[in-house]
């Protein structure tokens, strides 16, 4: 009892063996109809989270969000779907035609990917694999390439410039990203999610709460959101990479989006609020499930908040937060983090995920934030007399624009 | 059986798609066949029972190596269009040096008793990774090795840097 999951695959697992197949074919139909389940489950949710999204952006921009279809609204993400299925379907003159028609399915299926490696509940998961953590990083690779495809495919040059921005992006943000996420591998002395989640008798952002905000930061830039969703800044390149998408192509990236938003709520939750701990959910492993969403899904609503709260910044800006701050303070904290870890362990025999522990991690963590607050606020001091100073400024190089003239 | 069937045709997209890539004259296209290529190899590491070369595999060919060829092709090139020949005119020394390299291998391989030899399971509840890591640090293992590349890949990061720096003048 607890884990109805586990049940019902044993209970389908001695139905198949009794017909007589083969144990192999057996756990091969087994996975198969396992990723068939989880990732409609996902895409159902996919169809909610339309809805809540718009319901909440409009909570935060004083309307009422959609509210004619069903009772709060709640029938309008099928409208939008039936919308966007009997729409035409274009592919812009010069397209690369296959590479334009990848991209779409490679931004969903790569955040289906993500789901592969989550722990659902201490019994429940698609595979534990001692690489987990490197799994996610390759997987939002590939996204990144979606992209690029998308951007390059489409022959528009606000597409074009998306990718580039995108790239850019990613590339920067990958770094601290990277970094942040070694610091929990750290803690738990492992790569798999599952041990990582396991390791956490203490969550690890009451261990580690520095990383757990460079890897926020970090996982939002990932997501393309505000504030840094220059990569579709929609008063700057109109959409950016999927300008020239339309009807359901568009509603995949769309979808992917939103769905990316959950699933890397998600993933920071089992790497830093416990995953599917909770109060029995070790009795009652179901439970860890709705822990893990609920966590998740909280963190989306701190994700949205940010996204509708804060302005754009420009690319300038974006790039030199990432190298000249987050990846400095991410290296420097994985250092303390790595000595402290060292000292603490064979100095003075604290084991890992002991209270003791965890209260001199956090406090190495308050006083690299002090030193860090400290550092900014002379820093802005140093800017603000730098004001009055010339800055550069873009001028339109005269002879060039002449000449480009002479040609046209 | 099912392993050696995956194993062929993962060999087969591999090498069709590293003939593509020079072959291809548009040269994103070539960059994206080489994509496929390079998850053709990660396959085959899959297949070999190495996840961590996998995942790695993926991590810096795929998401940093190609997409920054990727990018820089798209920076530099009219990327819309053909462009240029696809070889140049020393291309029969290249399709020489390849074909001696080839029969090289392929006499070497003819002698080496590798193929017979099956692999040492490794003992149950052995992290591969960590051992990896374990072997890259140890002193009496790799860790020379693993610092010379580090020295390295930080000297092309200065290089870079010194290069990409704006000088005040």
């Amino acid at each position: 009892m607890g884990d109805p999951i586990n049940s019902i695959g044993n209970w389908l697992e001695s139905i198949l063996l009794g017909w007589g197949l083969p144990a192999g074919v057996v756990s091969a139909i087994l996975a198969l109809i396992g990723v068939v389940v989880l990732c409609s489950l996902l895409l159902v949710l996919d169809i909610v989270l339309v809805w809540v999204e718009r319901k909440v952006v409009a909570r935060f921009q004083d309307r009422l969000g959609p509210n004619r279809l069903g009772p709060f609204g709640l029938i309008q993400p099928f409208a939008d779907i039936i919308k966007l299925l009997i729409k035409e379907d274009i592919t812009p003159a010069g397209a690369d035609k296959f590479i334009y028609n990848l991209p779409p399915i490679i931004a969903l299926s790569t955040v289906l990917l993500l789901w592969a490696v989550i722990p659902l509940a201490p019994t429940v998961l698609g595979g534990d694999v001692n690489v987990a953590v490197l799994f996610i990083v390759a997987v939002g690779a590939v996204g990144t390439l979606g992209i690029i495809m998308a951007g390059w495919a489409s022959n528009n040059k606000y597409a074009l410039l998306g990718a580039f921005r995108t790239v850019a992006q990613m590339i920067s943000y990958e770094v601290p990203m990277l970094i942040a996420l070694l610091i929990p591998v750290l803690l738990a002395r492992s790569m798999s999610l599952q041990n990582i989640v396991g390791a956490q008798n203490v969550w690890f952002i009451f261990v580690v709460p520095l990383a757990a905000i460079i890897f926020f930061i970090s996982a939002i830039a990932e997501l393309g959101r505000a504030p840094f969703d220059i990569n579709e800044a929609e008063s700057e390149i109109v959409a950016g990479f999927h300008i020239e998408y339309t009807g359901m192509k568009f509603g995949m990236f769309y979808a992917g989006e939103l769905l990316h938003a959950v699933t890397v709520s998600a993933v920071f939750s089992s790497l830093f609020l416990g995953g599917w701990h909770g109060p029995f959910a070790d009795q009652f492993p179901v439970l860890g499930v709705f822990y893990l969403l609920a966590k998740a899904f909280i963190l989306y609503y701190v994700i949205m908040w940010v996204r509708y709260s804060f302005p754009r910044l420009r690319i300038d800006q974006m790039l030199g937060f990432s190298w000249k701050f987050l990846v400095p303070l991410a290296l420097s904290l994985l250092i303390v983090v790595a000595i402290l870890d060292r000292i603490l362990v064979t100095s003075f025999q604290v084991q890992a995920s002991t209270p003791l522990y965890a209260i001199s991690m956090l406090a190495a963590n308050v006083i690299i934030a002090l030193v860090t607050v400290l550092g900014l606020r002379s820093y802005a001091k140093l800017e603000r007399k730098r004001f009055p100073e010339d800055r550069p400024v873009a001028i339109a190089p005269e002879a060039d624009f002449k000449e480009l003239i002479v040609q046209e | 059986m099912v392993m050696q069937i995956i194993f062929l045709i993962v060999a087969v997209v591999t090498l069709g798609s590293a003939v593509m890539v020079v072959t291809v004259r548009n040269l994103v296209h070539a960059a994206l066949w080489l994509i496929l290529s390079l998850f053709g190899v990660a396959v085959t590491f899959a297949l070999l029972n190495a996840p961590f070369f996998t995942v790695v595999e993926v991590v810096i060919y795929i998401g940093a190596i190609s997409i920054l060829m990727i990018f820089a092709i798209m920076l530099t090139r009219r990327t819309m269009q053909e462009t240029g020949r696809s070889v140049n005119p020393g291309w029969w020394l290249a399709a020489f040096l390849s074909l001696v390299l080839f029969a090289g291998l392929l006499w070497m391989f003819s002698t080496w008793d590798g193929f017979s030899t099956t692999l040492p399971d490794l003992p149950a509840g052995v992290d591969q990774v960590r051992e990896l890591g374990i072997a890259l640090v140890s002193p009496n293992m790799y860790v020379l090795p693993f610092e010379v590349a580090s020295v390295l890949l930080l000297a092309a990061l200065i290089g870079a840097i010194v290069v990409a720096w704006e000088r005040k003048s």
